[in-house]
């Protein structure tokens, strides 16, 4: 099997993020990048998907500006278990999602073959959760979103995901892409062995002349600030007025 | 984030180990430090854990089952995982770092393959018992003694303040096998459950109260030739060795606390209103915060050069010696200012501050003491033996 995880550097989510000067982009300054974690959570599937089945390949894919700490999320991956790793640069401040699932996709197709393709089910800093079923439209391909649990056996995957109120199970034909929800593989620790490991493997650059995007971001502005807090009362019969309020007005919970 | 003043000594695996025990830290360990510290003990399994995320051994070479890195990757484990204010884990679930070098150093390649890899799955704990009830920093004075008799040896004496000795699978044991005061050292692996050998007690002490300190009783304890380490004499050799990278080590755990004292602290200040203003907003803390950055740097720097010349495999027993007298002395003061800036919650065993504050008053006494430090320090300097 040859199997690919998409992942993306983020600005990790402690930091404390401040619209630059520009009113158009985020300032890097001082702000630690990561992969973001549902592809983190994605690439340890893949892997345990790579050991699985003897003979597969595990391909890391991230599109990213041309810069340190991009190109780390791509190493990040190698530590993490996969093969090779493939960039795709991008200068532009902020890409459509469609450019980059064009990108990813040309990557893709210059490969050999395809049977799994992974994504987080987000990225957590634009959250736009658009671009792992565009690279399966664009590839014809099904897609499933937020999977909790896969099982590759027979030319086939069986799938749960998690929706509002169930969790359903799908049988998908392969070549498929995924998306990945907590939970879907334990999350799997860089050891030092296999960071030096991956010190050694295969790391290319593929060129893509992205198509001029759809839309353009015209203005970044900060979220507004958080209202005080509310004491809903004391002890435990304040607990039923405490899940209203999370369900109803937070809309934090839901059973 | 990582100071970048330090880049040139790290590659990109040291920071992505960083990263690995970071998390590891923030997952498994500072949600739970508070509770361990005050039940005096961690859970046994968190060694496997440990272990599965590959944070056992990062120095040793991969057949030993170790992560093939240098002394810098186990400094910046140590950085990463004092964050969870807790040294006492550090110190148990680190054992084998002093445990293990005299098996590394002297063993035969059986030794080593018998002893080292089940310690970095996880599945073995390791202690080092040299100090006595009688002898602590002045090794010549050690007392336990192994008489050989025939395909064993027989040993009798006692151990003192063992980390890891009452949950340790084995101990590396320092006997005299001799009257010589040092070429009469010999080191033994004596392993749980030998005739002879038993745990007398858990000891309570002022900080790192997540590990077990133990002391340890040999009473006719037979140990097999097998497990004995080199030949007969040959470890005070190992033992100087040794205590370079345990003065080392400990030396890290000084800026390391320092370095996470620091953190809380102008966290803390930044939140904190006082008088209207936040306490961070007081020249007076400012001030005061600028200093503890000054001296957190330096000591930082000055382990840093040290670790240096040892990965290039130089003789740093002067400098390392000043290097744990340096630093232990600005993590006892950067705490100690901590704890003041924290105030009353600074005196509280819930944060972290209060812990590594107690935790500190360690390091100028484990591993040689500051005093021990000093007359090393002074004979290499070539003064006059004093009394």
């Amino acid at each position: 099997m040859r199997i690919f995880v998409c992942v993306k550097a983020v600005p990790d989510t402690n930091a404390n993020l401040k619209v630059g000067s520009d009113n158009l982009t985020i300032n890097p300054q001082g702000v630690k990048y990561v992969m973001s974690p549902y592809d983190a959570v994605a690439a340890s599937k893949a892997v345990e998907l790579k050991a699985a089945n003897e003979g597969s390949e595990l391909i890391a894919l991230s599109v990213g500006k041309d810069n340190k700490e991009s190109r780390q999320r791509i190493k990040d991956a190698l530590a993490l278990g996969a093969d090779r790793g493939v960039f795709i640069k991008d200068d532009a401040a902020h890409r459509d999602p469609l450019g980059v699932a064009k990108a990813l996709v040309a990557a893709i197709k210059a490969e050999e073959s395809c049977d799994l393709v992974f994504f987080g089910r987000q990225a957590v800093d634009t959250q736009a959760s658009a671009v792992g079923p565009m690279v399966a439209q664009l590839l014809d391909i099904p897609f499933v979103m937020d999977c909790i649990s896969l099982e590759i056996a027979d030319g086939k995957a069986t799938v749960k995901r998690s929706a509002e109120g169930r969790v359903e199970t799908l049988e998908v034909s392969l070549p498929a892409a995924f998306s990945a929800q907590r939970g879907l593989a334990e999350e799997r620790y860089a050891k030092l062995k296999d960071i030096m490991k991956a010190k050694k493997k295969p790391q290319a650059d593929f060129d893509y002349a992205f198509p001029d995007a759809g839309y353009e971001v015209t203005a970044m502005t900060p979220p507004p600030e958080r209202p005080a807090g509310k004491i809903v009362g004391e002890g435990p019969e304040a607990v039923g007025e405490l899940l209203r309020l999370l369900q109803d007005e937070a809309k934090s919970l839901s059973f | 984030m990582l100071d970048p003043f330090f880049d040139h000594y790290l590659d990109d695996s040291h920071r992505m180990f960083y990263e690995t025990c970071l998390r590891f830290t923030e997952q498994e360990l500072l949600p739970n430090a508070y509770e361990w510290e005050e039940a005096e003990s961690f859970p046994i399994e968190l060694y496997k854990k440990a272990a599965d995320a590959g944070l056992m051994g990062a120095d040793y070479p991969e057949d030993l089952g170790g992560g093939g890195g240098d002394v810098f990757h186990v400094i910046l484990q140590c950085e990463a995982m004092m964050h969870c204010g807790s040294t006492g884990i550090l110190a148990g679930l680190g054992s084998l770092g002093i445990a293990l070098p005299p098996i590394r150093t002297l063993g035969t390649e059986d030794q080593k393959q018998r002893f080292i890899p089940p310690c970095l799955r996880g599945e073995k704990i390791a202690a080092l018992a040299i100090t006595e009830p009688g002898t602590g920093s002045d090794v010549a004075g050690v007392t336990t003694r192994a008489t050989r008799q025939g395909d064993h040896y027989v040993l009798n004496g006692q151990k003192m303040f063992i980390t890891s000795g009452a949950r340790a699978d084995f101990v590396s044991v320092l006997a005299r096998t001799s009257d010589d005061p040092h070429g009469g050292l010999t080191f033994f692996v004596v392993e749980k459950g030998s005739p002879g050998f038993s745990v007398s007690r858990s000891l309570k002490k002022t900080g790192w109260r997540a590990s077990d300190t133990a002391e340890l009783v040999f009473e006719d304890c037979v140990v097999p030739v097998e497990n004995r380490l080199g030949d007969e004499g040959s470890g005070f050799l190992a033992l100087m060795k040794n205590f370079q990278f345990e003065r080392l080590a400990l030396a890290v755990y000084g800026h390391a606390t320092a370095e996470v004292c620091l953190k809380e602290a102008e966290k803390y200040a930044r939140q904190r209103k006082v008088f209207g203003k936040s306490v961070l907003s007081f020249q007076v803390t400012q001030h005061k915060l600028a200093a503890m950055a000054t001296k957190t740097r330096a000591a930082k720097a000055f382990n840093y050069q040290v670790a240096d010349a040892m990965r290039r495999g130089e003789e740093v027993i002067e400098a390392v010696s000043q290097a744990k007298n340096f630093a232990s002395d600005v993590a006892l003061e950067v705490a100690d200012q901590a704890v003041q800036i924290l105030g009353g919650m600074g005196y509280m065993r819930e944060t972290v501050v209060e812990r590594l504050y107690r935790d500190a008053r360690l390091l100028p006494i484990g591993g040689g003491t500051r005093e021990v430090m000093n007359e090393i320090i002074c004979q290499l300097r070539g003064y006059p033996r004093a009394r």
